[in-house]
């Protein structure tokens, strides 16, 4: 019989290999999940994982990779902290609309004055819509013992419907004939997050995110927020003995979370996105949990984790177009790598044993 | 001679890299009380699970009765007339005594039927028991005897007992004892493991000593002198803890008035509690498990607030600072429970010396970890407390129970403190460990520091205390000398029996 041991320490080595052993198995399965839609299932993966680096294309897709990868990245490793002290943040995306409406706010109350101070203040703006959504399930938490996940959840549908209302009401564009949207802040030169270097997709928000990935691993390993954090989270009785406040973790995390969230969406609205829209949000805030857990909630991990997702959704939509997979196909095959990601993390921490049970 | 009840012979278990039992061999008369003594790692552990028929012998075999006895789980070594009272018992707080006991039976009979069963075997054998009583309600004492009542009601012919006195207050040890003794007067045979050599004195027909898994001697305990018995567990002579002088200075801890509600469900209140701790002091408090020291010692390191005057550290209150704040100031504590409390059980030995000693071994600064240093201090305290491991990056996790408990009581001594609360300092360390701490926190003491001792071992406190205090249901009674101190008024301190009395002589 095959049976799970627990190791009598995690595996180092199956820490690094999960994520690898996932990727191989999502291939497999969603390669046999091609073929019974009745496609080539290698050229499926190839279209997937290849052509938008390397196919005929990717001139064009190549840029949208640190585009998409930039607010997934940037949201996982916020939101990677607060994982990692045991605070479940799920309502990034909620904090991602709140950072876009402020940081929008901002920029369209100074329109159209040009002045290189409007920039830096949606940024503070965007942070901080981000930081006050965040608060809402923190404070609760803290004061009442309400469940972060819950509140947080609930209030991207709250988010969802203020950006609606701001889009078609408040932060209409007076000049946009009564559809809905704000003005287009990329054509606004003074509130514009355009590219650093033209047509690589490297805008502001892709170098903080990358700024995040060096910072959060130095605050992981070196800093004192970092061991307090993993300390929350392995132990949470020991953290207190340690001289950790449980209220004040739940609050700086679900701050730093919800602030890096805010700017994601400060940083998309103002530049590919340019408008806010009804429909602004396509899901970076959920797509960043399972960007945190593919990266293993480690910086440098979220850093290869989110170009890997961004790869699949740009060779999703791409193999979409070309081979007329479904939509619903790609996501399924999105969420294959978390499954499988989750199924063989059981590794790192047991290891199968054949043979008769023995009760030690 | 009848044959024994029980012979071993050649028992031998090996796990990957240590020989647990190595040819363990001897017998257990009927009607014996005999005794399994020896160190933490001994094998008595791996030994007992054998004969209970958790854990298979490498080689060798046992006989009951004269014919093979080869149990391969604990329902066929219960269905032969072995029962066995673990040290932790597995009982459910949120049931009833009779639904706890119904649950670790085979075929449980109607719960009144069972209820009244209960009744008559806990009466006849002097352990009263109401089996209509929440288990979450009981005290210590009371839970054991569920676990013994359980045992009982499958009419056992050998009773194992793992460490049974170590939640138990001097009175309930002898009831207890008088339990036993009725039990061997019936011919029921008890395998008794224990630490405490005194009570293995008392109570004990024969012994076995066992060290690094091999049987060592083999004594009369009524005979030998607990002194021959211990060095024969640990192969090398013992000293005793010992300090200089005893000079006491200047209050520097007082507590007035201090309260605070349960922190957690099944908690204690602590009620009312007074006390005055001067320099160089030791304070031993005493108390059957439950009884608040917990409570005291989190309201003591921070981990509990309660009102500012409530504590007074060299005349400053001090009742709302946290913990970083009084470590500061040199008011630190080590926590009973090594795993997951006073050690993060995933993290290395030098994050665990991070964990506490940051503010005063200046290993944190500007909020950035001093990696290095904490290595070097981590390195320290393997070295001074003998702490055996691979070194500073092993887990905390893969370390025993004493090396553990070694590591966690010399982290905090070596920051030097001014005031130290420990919490259970040697429990579950072998012998030679636990008078190395002992002799550690005494040095402590002798060089001007104030502690506190709390501890369930009445022959510690005793032997390291200058005075001696009780907890009994969240209050602490007024401290007296502890030289010439008798184990009657001790008795009398922790709240006599807590209302259980002994029905032994009464029906």
């Amino acid at each position: 019989m095959i049976r799970l041991e627990r190791r009598p320490e995690p595996s180092r080595a199956w820490t690094i290999a999960t994520p690898f052993v996932a990727v191989a198995l999502t291939m497999l399965a969603g390669g046999l999940m091609f073929a019974v839609l009745g496609k080539d299932p290698v050229e499926a993966i190839r279209t997937i994982f290849w052509d938008p680096l390397f196919g005929d294309f990717a001139s064009y897709s190549r840029p949208q990779l640190l585009v998409k990868a930039g607010p997934l990245i940037l949201i996982a490793i916020g939101l990677s902290l607060g994982f990692r002290a045991g605070i479940w943040n799920i309502g990034a995306e909620g904090q991602y609309i709140l950072g876009a409406i402020f940081a929008a706010a901002t920029g369209l109350a100074f329109y159209p004055a040009e002045s290189w101070l409007v920039f830096p203040a949606m940024i503070l703006a965007g942070a901080l819509g981000g930081i006050l959504w965040a608060m809402i399930p923190a404070l609760l938490k803290v004061r009442f013992g309400t469940n972060e996940v819950l509140v947080s959840l609930m209030l991207v549908y709250v988010a969802e419907a203020l950006l609606a209302s701001m889009a078609l009401g408040l932060l209409r564009n007076p000049e946009g004939m009564g559809f809905p949207g704000s003005r287009n802040l990329a054509q606004y030169p003074s509130a514009a997050n355009l590219d650093l270097i033209p047509g690589t997709g490297l805008h502001w928000g892709v170098a903080l995110a990358l700024i995040a990935v060096i910072v959060g691993q130095v605050v992981m390993t070196r800093h004192q927020l970092g061991f307090r954090v993993r300390l929350a989270g392995q132990s949470p009785r020991a953290a207190v003995f340690g001289g950790v406040n449980p209220g004040w973790l739940i609050v700086v995390c679900m701050g730093i979370s919800g602030g890096l969230a805010g700017l994601a969406g400060m940083f998309e609205v103002a530049g590919p996105a340019g408008r806010l829209g009804i429909d602004f949000n396509v899901g970076y805030g959920f797509t960043a949990i399972i960007v945190a857990f593919l990266g293993r909630l480690n910086p440098i991990g979220i850093l290869l984790a989110g170009l890997l997702m961004a790869l699949t959704y740009i060779g999703g939509e791409l193999a979409q177009l070309q081979m007329n997979l479904p939509l619903a196909a790609i996501q399924m095959f999105q969420g294959m790598l978390l499954f499988f990601l989750l199924a063989v993390d059981v590794l790192t921490a047991f290891r199968f044993r054949m043979g008769r049970r023995v009760v030690a | 001679m009848t044959t024994p009840l029980l012979e071993l012979s050649g028992l031998t278990k090996a796990y990957p890299g240590v020989v647990a039992n190595s040819e363990v061999s001897f017998d257990i008369a009927r009607g014996e009380v005999h005794a399994l003594l020896g160190e933490n790692g001994a094998g008595k552990s791996t030994l007992v699970k054998t004969i209970y028929g958790l854990v298979q012998p490498d080689a060798g075999h046992m006989r009951l009765d004269g014919k093979p006895f080869a149990p391969t789980e604990p329902c066929a070594a219960r269905a032969s007339g072995v029962a066995m009272v673990f040290q932790h018992f597995s009982l459910f707080d949120a049931m009833s005594v009779a639904e706890n006991v119904a649950l670790g039976m085979e075929e449980p009979p109607a719960l009144n039927r069972l209820a009244q069963q209960i009744r008559e075997v806990s009466n006849a054998y002097g352990l009263p028991l109401d089996p209509d009583r929440i288990v979450g309600d009981l005290s210590a004492g009371e839970r054991q005897r569920v676990e013994i009542v359980r045992c009982l009601l499958q009419e056992p012919r050998l009773l194992i007992m793992d460490e049974p006195t170590s939640v138990l207050t001097p009175q309930e040890v002898n009831i207890l004892f008088e339990t036993l003794r009725k039990l061997r007067a019936e011919g029921v045979s008890i395998l008794y493991i224990s630490h405490k050599l005194e009570e293995i004195r008392t109570i004990c027909d024969s012994a076995t000593i066992l060290r690094h898994g091999r049987v060592v001697g083999k004594c009369d305990p009524k005979t030998t002198a607990a002194r021959d018995m211990a060095e024969q567990m640990v192969g090398a002579t013992l000293s005793t803890p010992s300090r200089a002088s005893g000079r006491t200075g200047e209050v520097v801890l007082e507590l007035s008035g201090l309260a605070a509600p349960a922190p957690r469900a099944f908690g204690t209140a602590l009620r009312d509690i007074d006390l005055e701790l001067r320099a160089g002091e030791v304070l031993g408090i005493g108390g059957v498990a439950g009884n608040g020291q917990d409570e005291l010692a989190m309201a003591l390191s921070g981990e509990m607030a309660v009102a500012p005057g409530m504590i007074r550290f060299k005349g400053r209150e001090i009742g709302r600072e946290g913990v970083t704040a009084r470590r500061h100031m040199g008011l630190l504590c080590a926590p009973e429970e090594r795993m997951g409390h006073a050690a993060a059980p995933d993290m290395s030995l030098t994050e665990n010396a991070l964990l506490t000693a940051g503010p005063r071994e200046d290993l944190v600064r500007h909020g950035f970890l001093r990696w290095g240093r904490a290595k070097g201090f981590a390195e320290r305290v393997i070295e001074r407390f003998d702490v055996r491991t691979p070194g500073p990056g092993t887990a905390a996790r893969a370390l025993s129970g004493g090396n553990l408990q070694k590591f966690v009581i010399g982290r905090e001594i070596m920051q030097r403190p001014e005031v130290l609360v420990v919490n259970q300092p040697t429990w579950g360390v072998d012998a030679a460990a636990a008078a190395t701490i002992r002799q550690a926190l005494l040095d402590l003491a002798e060089a001007g520091a104030a502690l506190i001792v709390i501890s369930q071992d009445l022959d510690e406190l005793m032997e390291i205390s200058d005075r001696f205090a009780a907890l009994n249901g969240g209050t602490l009674s007024a401290s007296r000398p502890a030289q010439g101190l008798g184990i009657d008024e001790i008795g009398m301190m922790l709240g006599g029996a807590h209302d259980m009395a002994p029905a032994h002589g009464e029906g």
